[in-house]
């Protein structure tokens, strides 16, 4: 009899709470339930054109005929199924492409591509590595994928003669640390900051600007940098934590501070709920984050509220080299290109040049690689002596009906 | 006085400290906190009542609260709807769909929660195992469910379905409050005040309080001892289901492996600082406590968010040493 009560008791609970849900809504609202309106207009400026191949492009496959021994090979060190393992394949796929390029031109030099799978952090993959530098036919890395892990192995990778060509590890320390194993084939996060401000400033004409940031030392550095360039035009500066997803405080904030555009200095996961809130509150002016919130992703969580949101990346879109992309959805079972698949590929075909001019020794493809100059899809190569690529092109972004689509090109 | 002020001006140097900002956002400030407080009231009163009963601190429960938002995402999934849009319903199958969602919801983290006395506690209990061995088992049982839904659904969260937009409908003053927050605050209050009548005014609510005051009274007074501890976590998980439906309905990127733990923490202090062991204290608790961190992040900066919570807390114990109104579930009143 008791239990009886008690679901009803229940039923009614819940009753109570749907008739309350019901009376809270707004009846034309119900009529007009639209996809959400992010009070965002089409954009008024034109999009750059996608870079296409560039006329001297030293390609993988080179002249077809390079010989080398048997057994001879190249690695990807990063993530293939771990954290973020889909950033792991945009680059282990880049590669492939530059790999079987080169073994279809070059019969008689047919190079390995050997994966190893760090899971993207930084506790497995000092062992991941040491399985690498233990096989004596991988002559270079192209890796490690992430800041993390390489910053974990760099101290054992720097006793051996391999050389690790990142295609994607962004934090600016890495160079610092006088390695002479490390080279890195794109911009750090120190060249996207200036970017920031710089989009903000000449593209979008913001007046006022809120600069929003994380508690990560990526979050933070790049905030620092935007606004430092920015000035007295920085009208709000609130911070977030990791793992916040509650943003009320914050949004309130902003929408009190009536700002143009707002910078997000973080990651994706805190990117998409705050988006969201910020366009709940009809917040109706820009937002712009960096290449911590360039992911699918955040266009998943996000929802509609991600529209018009401009990303920067020191990475190119690849939808203006037709040959790369037809080559690299062959590998990947139909996937476009991702981020840093390009510059994936221009890593691998480094190396590979290495090995064509017939290079057998891990520490002759290191020295190859530090004296190198050549251009690439993505951009010229010629390392400094930190092993930084001196060309840092960075591209904006934008989400368009649920895509990140490439916008301006930023560099200068 | 002078003193005082000068305190003030370099504190206010050193750190953030916008008193202007809060005034400004100051009854925004209050809406947007009682309506996330009164997710983690309902997340309290299951570290509430089981405190109560076992004495038992059920770290497991931001886990109990997790396996609801995914019960209730699923449902979404279930009836058709898609991440990125909000589908047109018209307002009947809305309410249906909710309610759907919301009893699953509850369900799963019910049965979740008696599950986990089940598998977990009951034969540790059978056995007379020492106090700390029943925490470490909560933490240990808390990890297990995460690393389940980490194997499961990977470590991104699952795309965000909404279906109700919010906007406002009710203006007072210069704040806004929005259709969500007038939905969760009402239906959450309501929640509470069933949950609290029927430990306060049913038989088996009495049960509950006779366990907690003295469970080998109790015992010897015929009430079935086990019988009450799963009725105590069955309402505790299906309390914590209602808030996860609230929770994904005002995040809806919150349905992830580790989505419960932080939540699970700020309620067990929502629970502390009313009094742990006392419903309305857990109610009370989760109030202030959403209330207070939007009020410290609007003053301090949003990096002290999560501080000014635990001074709080620390601040309240030091005069109260049993929270706000005391640990009184045993006894009959509060």
């Amino acid at each position: 009899m008791y239990r009886a009560r008690l679901v009803r008791v229940l039923a009614l609970a819940a009753a109570l709470s749907l008739g309350v849900a019901g009376c809270a809504q707004d009846p034309d609202q119900v009529q007009t339930q639209q996809p959400e309106d992010t009070g965002k207009s089409e954009p008024t400026i034109e999009p750059d054109p996608a870079p296409t191949v560039p006329a001297d492009l030293v390609t993988a496959a080179g002249d077809g005929n390079a010989t080398c021994p048997k057994g001879t090979a190249i690695a990807y060190v990063g993530t293939i199924n771990g954290v973020a393992a889909a950033l792991g394949r945009n680059i282990l796929n880049g590669a492939k492409v530059a790999v079987e390029e080169h073994n279809e031109a070059n019969p008689n030099c047919q190079v390995k591509l050997k994966e190893f799978d760090t899971e993207g952090t930084p506790d497995k993959a000092p062992g991941v590595v040491t399985q690498a530098i233990n096989d004596p036919e991988v002559l270079g890395i192209v890796g490690l994928a992430f800041s993390g892990e390489s910053d974990a192995v760099g101290p054992t990778l720097d006793r051996t003669d391999l050389v690790a060509l990142s295609a994607s590890a962004t934090n600016p320390d890495l160079a610092k640390n006088g390695w002479k194993h490390f080279f890195r084939g794109l911009g750090n996060d120190n060249d996207q900051g200036p970017v920031v401000s710089r989009f903000l400033d000449e593209v979008l004409r913001a007046e006022k600007v809120c600069v929003v940031q994380d508690d990560s030392a990526y979050g933070i550095g790049l905030a620092g940098i935007v606004k430092k360039d920015l000035g007295d035009r920085v009208v709000c500066d609130p911070s977030v934590k990791t793992d916040q997803r509650e943003f009320s405080a914050v949004v309130s904030e902003i929408t009190a501070a009536e700002p143009d555009a707002v910078f997000f200095s973080g990651y994706y996961p805190e990117a998409a709920p705050f988006v969201q809130q910020l366009r709940d509150a009809r917040y109706e002016g820009d937002v712009i984050a960096p290449d911590g919130v360039r992911d699918d992703e955040f266009v998943k969580n996000a929802g509609q509220a991600a529209e018009g949101t401009y990303l920067t990346c020191p990475c190119l879109p690849a939808a203006g080299f037709t040959e790369f992309t037809k080559r690299y959805k062959e590998v990947s079972g139909g996937r476009e290109p991702g981020t840093y698949s390009p510059e994936a590929y221009d890593a691998a075909t480094i190396l590979l040049k290495g090995i064509d001019e017939g290079i057998k020794t891990r520490a002759e493809l290191r020295d190859f690689v530090r004296n190198y100059k050549g251009q690439g899809l993505t951009k010229f190569f010629e390392f400094d002596e930190n092993g930084e690529v001196i060309e840092t092109p960075v591209w904006v972004y934008r989400v368009e009906k649920g895509e990140i689509v490439h916008f301006k090109d930023m560099s200068k | 006085m002078a003193s005082q002020a000068l305190l003030l001006a370099y504190i206010g140097e050193s750190i953030d400290f916008n008193i202007q900002l809060l005034q400004d956002r100051f009854w925004a400030n209050t809406v947007d906190g009682l309506a996330y407080g009164a997710i983690y009231a309902l997340i309290a009163i299951g570290y509430t009542l089981v405190y109560g009963v076992l004495r038992l601190i059920n770290f497991a429960h931001s886990e109990v609260f997790i396996v609801g938002a995914f019960g209730a995402y699923f449902t979404f999934t279930v009836l058709g709807y898609q991440p990125g849009v909000v589908l047109d319903t018209g307002l009947g199958p809305l309410i249906v769909n909710l309610a759907a969602a919301g009893i699953v919801g509850a369900l799963c983290a019910g049965a979740t929660a008696v599950l986990l006395e089940r598998v977990a506690y009951r034969p540790l209990r059978r056995h007379g195992a020492p106090r700390l061995v029943f925490l470490i088992t909560a933490i240990g049982a808390s990890f297990v469910i995460q690393q389940i839904f980490f194997l499961w659904r990977g470590a991104n969260a699952e795309p965000s379905i909404r279906l109700l937009h919010p906007r406002p409908v009710l203006t007072i003053g210069d704040v806004e409050i929005t259709n969500l927050q007038i939905v969760i605050v009402t239906a959450a209050l309501v929640i509470l005040l069933i949950a609290d009548m029927f430990v306060n005014r049913t038989r088996l609510g009495r049960g509950i309080r006779a366990v907690a005051d003295d469970p080998d009274t109790a015992t010897l007074m015929g009430v079935n001892r086990d019988r009450v501890i799963t009725l105590t976590f069955l309402i505790g998980g299906l309390l914590a289901g209602a808030a996860a439906l609230f929770y994904i309905m005002e995040i809806p990127q919150g349905v992830y492996y580790r989505g419960g733990f932080l939540l699970g923490i700020k309620a067990f202090t929502a629970a502390v600082l009313g009094g742990i062991g006392n419903i309305r204290g857990a109610a009370l608790g989760g109030l202030i406590l959403g209330v207070a961190e939007n009020y410290g992040q609007t003053l301090f900066g949003g990096e002290w968010r999560d501080v000014v919570a635990f001074v709080l807390l620390v601040g309240i114990l030091m005069f109260r040493p049993t929270g706000i109104l005391g640990e009184s579930l045993g006894r009959a009143r509060a």
